[in-house]
């Protein structure tokens, strides 16, 4: 039975403490809501929110990427079903060529896999050992990545999108 | 009869095809008659709704919203006003909650009714269970009209509020509706629930377990069939959920039948919280005064609700200017694909309709 009450919304100093006590060197920056993770930890720390019985993040809400032309910033919406808790971590990804990459967490939360085929093909992050890592809105041959923010547009349509 | 081998022979399934709900592909290799792999292709229906909400004020998203989940174009606005609100901080006033409610749990019964109809349809019912339900439909749409004007795309909702009050003849026509409803709920569960065609073809029909729900990230209906209690009405209530009296319905092993089942009950209990509302509502101004362009300080929000598909987030950042800076949607439906594969596998074709039927799924989400 669920009960009748907000999600918590865990203080991201204090998770952060948690998470770095657990995994040295893993939190780069906290604040009252997120926690910026490096990105070379992501798939350690993951799957440590996910396994330890204490933070329990089961469920994988939401993962998006913003270009905020410096960096890109991934978030990641964690929730726990058992506690009716919720955690944002991020993370950053500089550069801004093709070969852009973020370990993928298909492999800790399967949910994961059409949203990072997504991130990749509207945001142009590559996400390394995902096991399907293909466009899924547009289609093979679109040339750039609509979200990011120098994005211009086509002038025509490219003819092999019958692939 | 196992002896025999035969080639894998791949087929598309789609994009134009009359039980993809819209235009939607499904490359299948199937062995004989068993699916042995299934890859979804997606984006018939992409229109960047993320690129171009960046490029629109925040009050003129709203109507992007309409045209993602076609069918549940409340819920969507819902979604995206309540993230605003979060945002910028803007008080909601009780009688326009009170309306937000109703109309999204409108817009639940409505497009559940189109999720059963369409399961029936594929299930060989052809258009005549589906009638039924879009007779009882088209009352509800009818009801839209009245409070706005539109029938499916309907920006009824604004940051703070709704854009008008309810007009004096809606009420009665509520009353109506609430008296009769039920009746046709039973009517519609006297042809289905009990029908041994349709218990044959969906019990013990593409099972999907919580614990893989739940690691695929999937919600709504879907997740709660596999008996998972989880829904952010009761869990993280917005509005005045957390003031109402309903029940959570779930499934019991997570079959096609059990999802069905949901959503019927789903139904019925989106009844009884309508009829809370109209009891208690309050009299008062339906929409808080904001400022023509809205500038929300700088800062991201994630906000989201039940829509009838599952959980809709909006996650929206802000730059302090007059449209978001990032625009990105959690859709329910694409994410509740993400299972489709392997639900699909080892089931026979004919199965491969029902099951992709009965998780409920809108283009017009899934592609945005």
């Amino acid at each position: 039975m669920i009960a009748n009450s907000m999600t918590k919304v865990l203080s991201g100093i204090e998770m952060g403490n948690m998470i770095s006590d657990a995994i040295p060197g893993s939190v780069l920056d906290s604040n009252e809501t997120d926690v910026w993770i490096g990105k070379d930890d992501l798939l350690r720390v993951s799957r440590y929110l996910r396994d330890e019985k204490q933070t329990d993040f089961s469920f994988l809400t939401s993962i998006t990427a913003i270009d905020y032309i410096e960096y890109f910033e991934l978030v990641y919406h964690l929730l726990s079903m058992r506690r009716n808790s919720s955690l944002i971590i991020k993370s950053r990804c500089y550069g801004r060529d093709e070969e852009l990459s973020m370990p993928s967490l298909v492999e800790v939360w399967k949910g994961a896999d059409y949203q990072e085929r997504e991130v990749w093909d509207l945001m142009g992050i590559r996400f390394v050992d995902h096991p399907n890592l293909k466009r899924i809105l547009l289609w093979e041959g679109f040339d750039g990545h609509p979200l990011r923010k120098d994005y211009l547009g086509q002038d025509e349509v490219t003819e092999d999108y019958r692939e | 009869m196992s002896e025999i081998r035969t080639e894998p022979v791949t087929i598309n399934l789609g994009p134009q095809h009359p039980s993809t709900h819209g235009v939607f592909r499904l490359r299948v290799t199937f062995d004989g008659e068993v699916v042995v792999d299934a890859e979804p292709v997606l984006g018939y229906l992409h229109r960047g709704s993320e690129k171009l909400a960046e490029g629109r004020t925040y009050v003129q998203c709203v109507t992007l919203t309409d045209r993602m989940d076609y069918l549940a174009s409340m819920s969507n606005n819902l979604a995206y006003v309540s993230a605003i609100e979060k945002l910028a901080h803007i008080e909601v006033p009780e009688r326009a909650q009170y309306i937000r409610v109703i109309s999204v749990e409108l817009q639940r019964i409505a497009s559940h009714l189109m999720a059963t109809g369409f399961l029936l349809n594929d299930l060989g019912a052809l258009a005549t269970p589906l009638m039924y339900c879009f007779r009882e439909r088209e009352r509800i749409l009818d009801l839209f009209e009245m409070l706005c004007g539109a029938r499916i795309t309907l920006s009824y909702m604004r940051p703070g509020g709704v854009f008008q009050d309810a007009p004096e003849d809606f009420w009665p026509a509520l009353d109506t509706f609430l008296r009769d409803m039920p009746g046709y709920i039973d009517e519609l569960e006297g042809l289905i629930t009990g029908n041994e065609i349709v218990l044959t073809r969906t019990r013990d029909v593409g099972i999907l377990t919580d614990e893989m729900a739940i690691n695929s990230s999937i919600t709504g209906p879907m997740l709660r069939a596999t008996g998972v209690e989880w829904d952010l009405r009761r869990a993280n209530p917005y509005e005045i959920y957390e003031s109402l009296d309903f029940d959570v319905p779930i499934g019991a092993i997570g079959d096609t039948f059990d999802r069905y089942l949901v959503r019927v009950q789903e139904m019925r209990e989106s009844l009884r919280i309508i009829k809370q509302c109209v009891q208690r509502i309050p009299n008062g101004s339906v929409r808080t005064e904001t400022p023509y362009f809205i500038r929300p300080p700088l800062g991201d929000v994630y906000s989201a609700i039940e829509s009838p598909k599952g959980e809709l987030g909006f996650y929206v950042v802000s730059d302090g200017g007059i449209s978001p800076y990032r625009w990105h949607v959690r859709a329910p439906s694409f994410i509740n694909l993400t299972v489709l594969r392997d639900m699909l596998i080892g089931w026979k074709m004919s199965d491969l309709i029902v099951i992709f039927g009965s998780i409920d799924i809108v283009l017009g989400e899934v592609d945005r």
